[in-house]
């Protein structure tokens, strides 16, 4: 049994533990309809990349801690001064400052409402979510922008009253650590690993 | 807010005329297990070389510069594949350019080569595109495409991408379909128009003949949408010829096609939907800012600009578009279009972006017929045809080469051509396809102008393709 790849960085540099690609072998791909002659080979691969979320790292460090972040472009004379983005943009869009990170957790809390939905019956391969998946957008009050999630328990619809869950058990430190319940959900009745 | 400055808001201008002179396109199919990529390419390049009268290696000799449409390269497992095609076609040492911008990678690569031409950089330049999605499952293959959305906040969920559009469709259907069972109707009745023509489309992957109820017992994918109202995942090649004046004229003296007059212009708007923020409708010339001042009270919740509805990016491509070639109003200006088709609804949706119909009032297009060859309420020719090829739906979507395989199929009806390509029974078994015995000939009687959008995604980039017979221009300086 490998071990998966891990990774951890030390004087700004990727050190790697374990396996990060299986060797597997090429077979050949034939013409059952003429003879069995060679059309082709298949080529398996199985990689593991390692991805910095640089200045949004504390975004995703923060749902496993419950909370949820945001950010305002306070900078003074720009168009869009006092905007508040989410999803997390680290700089602003107008004038490229760096953007100040908000604490949105109650907002969302008290304010989250669905903007549209999709149940969706199919995924694609590596898919980790339940399906069929819930894919809702969320509008917040004072927020320009309607941030993509799914829901984990009822059936969606609009203007919904929405509260977040974080995986703050186990967390996956990828946006599925965040998702959304409608108001009134009892702790009991949350997925397994998240928390209000 | 988003505003824009004026020096936005110029209209493009050429530094002289740029003329789409020939195309060609291969075979086009969910698989090709015996055939790689340059042979395809081949297919395309020979057939836009046989339009001309003249063998591939002649129509070489003119080329100048080539631009290659290709958007993903993890699926095909090869990086710089352009640089593969390239030296399979024998066109070292040209100067050679790959472009990806997703669904309108096609557009996109016309875009560019146009710029080539008009600039004077190049008197003739190819514009071939075209995409393998054949060489992993499906599942796989829709992992690959979710990788075209934010990687980190959306395509971990589901990696689905139908899932992302899908929203914003939900949107549409709610808010100006009202969620109406008519409305459903008309949904699924693009998707019989567009399988339909792929009938008598030799070259398409998915010809159909079915019923608006088959559609709506289709599987369910992402409600209201269904497995008949997604468009095709294809593996082909299409391909274009751009010339300056003198070496179009050249090229196609005593030939059957005319040169045509050929504009390209794009626009853009946020890859995640999410970063969409509200501002106001930008006008085509036939609108009115008042026409849209009471747009929430009609449509509750419509208010919102573009919000998850509308389609920005293809707004400003055909606001640059008309602007450039003096078209004040695409239904009596136009004489045939193709549109991405890439779902039913964004079909619809795409009517009110390019000004169609006014936001709100897109299934109008299909429901007054107009959208038809022949609109079935008359029997009389539609008004302005649209997606005679069968569209993404029925005939094809091989992401690269699907702008390329539209605007060839424009240039045929202007070129009075369609049924030559369409209808010669060699094409059809040469593609081991039965011509069907009710075959109708989708020519465009008298077309003289014609567009294609090619469009990515939730709407991150989208070009418009204008195409005009040089002696039925709009605007004489264009
Ligand atoms: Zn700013």
């Amino acid at each position: 049994m490998s071990m998966f790849g891990q990774v951890f960085v030390k004087n700004n540099q990727y050190k790697l533990k374990g396996n990060f690609h299986h060797l597997t072998p090429n077979t050949p791909i034939r013409n059952a309809d003429d003879g069995w002659k060679l059309l082709g080979v298949t080529n398996p691969r199985d990689m593991t990349y390692m991805h910095s979320y640089g200045g949004e790292a504390i975004f995703f460090e923060s749902l496993s801690q419950g909370k949820l972040l945001a950010t305002r472009c306070d900078g003074q004379g720009c168009d869009s001064q006092g905007i508040i983005y989410q999803p997390f943009r680290i700089h602003c869009p107008d004038c490229l400052g760096k953007n100040t990170v908000i604490d949105m957790t109650d907002n969302a809390k008290k304010t989250a409402k669905i903007h549209t939905f999709m149940v969706c019956e199919r995924s694609g391969a590596f898919n980790l979510l339940n399906k069929p998946i819930k894919f809702i957008n969320i509008e917040f009050a004072g927020v320009a922008t309607i941030l993509m999630s799914y829901l984990s328990i009822g059936e969606p619809s609009f203007g919904m009253r929405v509260v977040p869950i974080f995986k703050t058990s186990g967390p996956t430190f990828t946006i599925l650590d965040l998702s959304w319940v409608p108001e009134g959900t009892k702790v009991e009745q949350l997925p397994e690993g998240f928390s209000f | 807010m988003i505003t824009f400055s004026k020096q936005q808001l110029k209209i493009p201008r050429l530094q002289r005329p740029v003329y789409l002179v020939t195309a060609g396109q291969s075979k086009f199919d969910r698989a090709f297990p015996d055939k790689r990529t340059e042979e395809l390419c081949i297919d395309a390049f020979t057939m836009a070389a046989k339009l001309l009268d003249i063998s591939p290696a002649e129509l070489k000799r003119s080329i100048h510069t080539c631009y290659y449409g290709h958007f993903a390269d993890h699926f095909g497992d090869q990086l710089l594949g352009e640089s593969v095609i390239h030296d399979r076609l024998g066109l070292d040492p040209l100067g050679n350019v790959g472009v990806k911008t997703g669904g309108a990678t096609g557009g996109s690569t016309i875009w560019e080569a146009m710029k080539a031409v008009a600039s004077g950089y190049s008197d003739c330049v190819l514009a071939m595109g075209w995409e393998r999605m054949d060489e992993v499952p499906t599942d796989e293959g829709n992992f690959l495409i979710s990788c075209a959305a934010d990687k980190d906040w959306e395509s971990p969920l589901g990696h689905i991408y139908t899932g992302y559009y899908a929203v914003m469709a939900q949107r549409y259907w709610q808010i100006f379909g009202k969620s109406e069972e008519s409305f459903r109707r008309t949904l699924a009745e693009i998707s019989v128009k567009h399988h339909g023509y792929a009938r008598f489309n030799p070259f398409a992957h998915a010809p159909m003949k079915i019923t608006v109820d088959d559609v709506l017992k289709s599987p369910v994918i992402a409600y209201p949408l269904r497995a008949l109202d997604c468009c095709l995942m294809s593996v082909g090649a299409a391909c274009t010829i751009l010339c300056d004046e003198d070496t179009a004229f050249k090229l196609t003296k005593n030939t059957k096609n005319k040169p045509l007059r050929i504009w390209v212009a794009a626009g853009s708007h946020s890859l995640r939907p999410a970063d969409r923020q509200h501002m106001e409708i930008p006008l085509l010339p036939h609108e009115t800012a008042d026409q849209y001042k009471d747009l929430g009270e009609r449509f509750p919740g419509g208010d919102r600009y573009p919000g998850f509805t509308g389609f920005l990016a293809a707004r400003m491509a055909a606001y640059y578009g008309y602007g450039m070639t003096g078209i004040t109003n695409p239904l009596e200006d136009l004489d045939v279009v193709e549109l991405h088709d890439a779902f039913t609804i964004s079909d619809v949706q795409t009517y009110e972006d390019v000004g169609l119909r006014p936001y709100g009032y897109g299934r109008d297009y299909v429901e007054s017929g107009d959208c038809y060859h022949t609109n079935p309420h008359t029997g009389k020719p539609g008004k302005l045809p649209s997606n005679l090829s069968g569209g993404l739906i029925g005939c094809m979507h091989s992401v690269g080469a699907t702008g390329i395989m539209q605007t060839f199929e424009i240039a045929t009806h202007i070129w009075n051509r369609w049924e030559e390509f369409h209808g010669d029974e060699k094409i059809w078994k040469d593609f081991n396809r039965e011509k069907p015995s009710d075959w109708t000939n989708l020519q465009v009687v008298g077309a003289k102008r014609g567009m294609a959008i090619s469009h990515a995604g939730v709407g991150s980039h989208v070009t418009s393709t204008i195409l005009m017979d040089p002696d039925h221009l709009i605007k004489k300086d264009a």
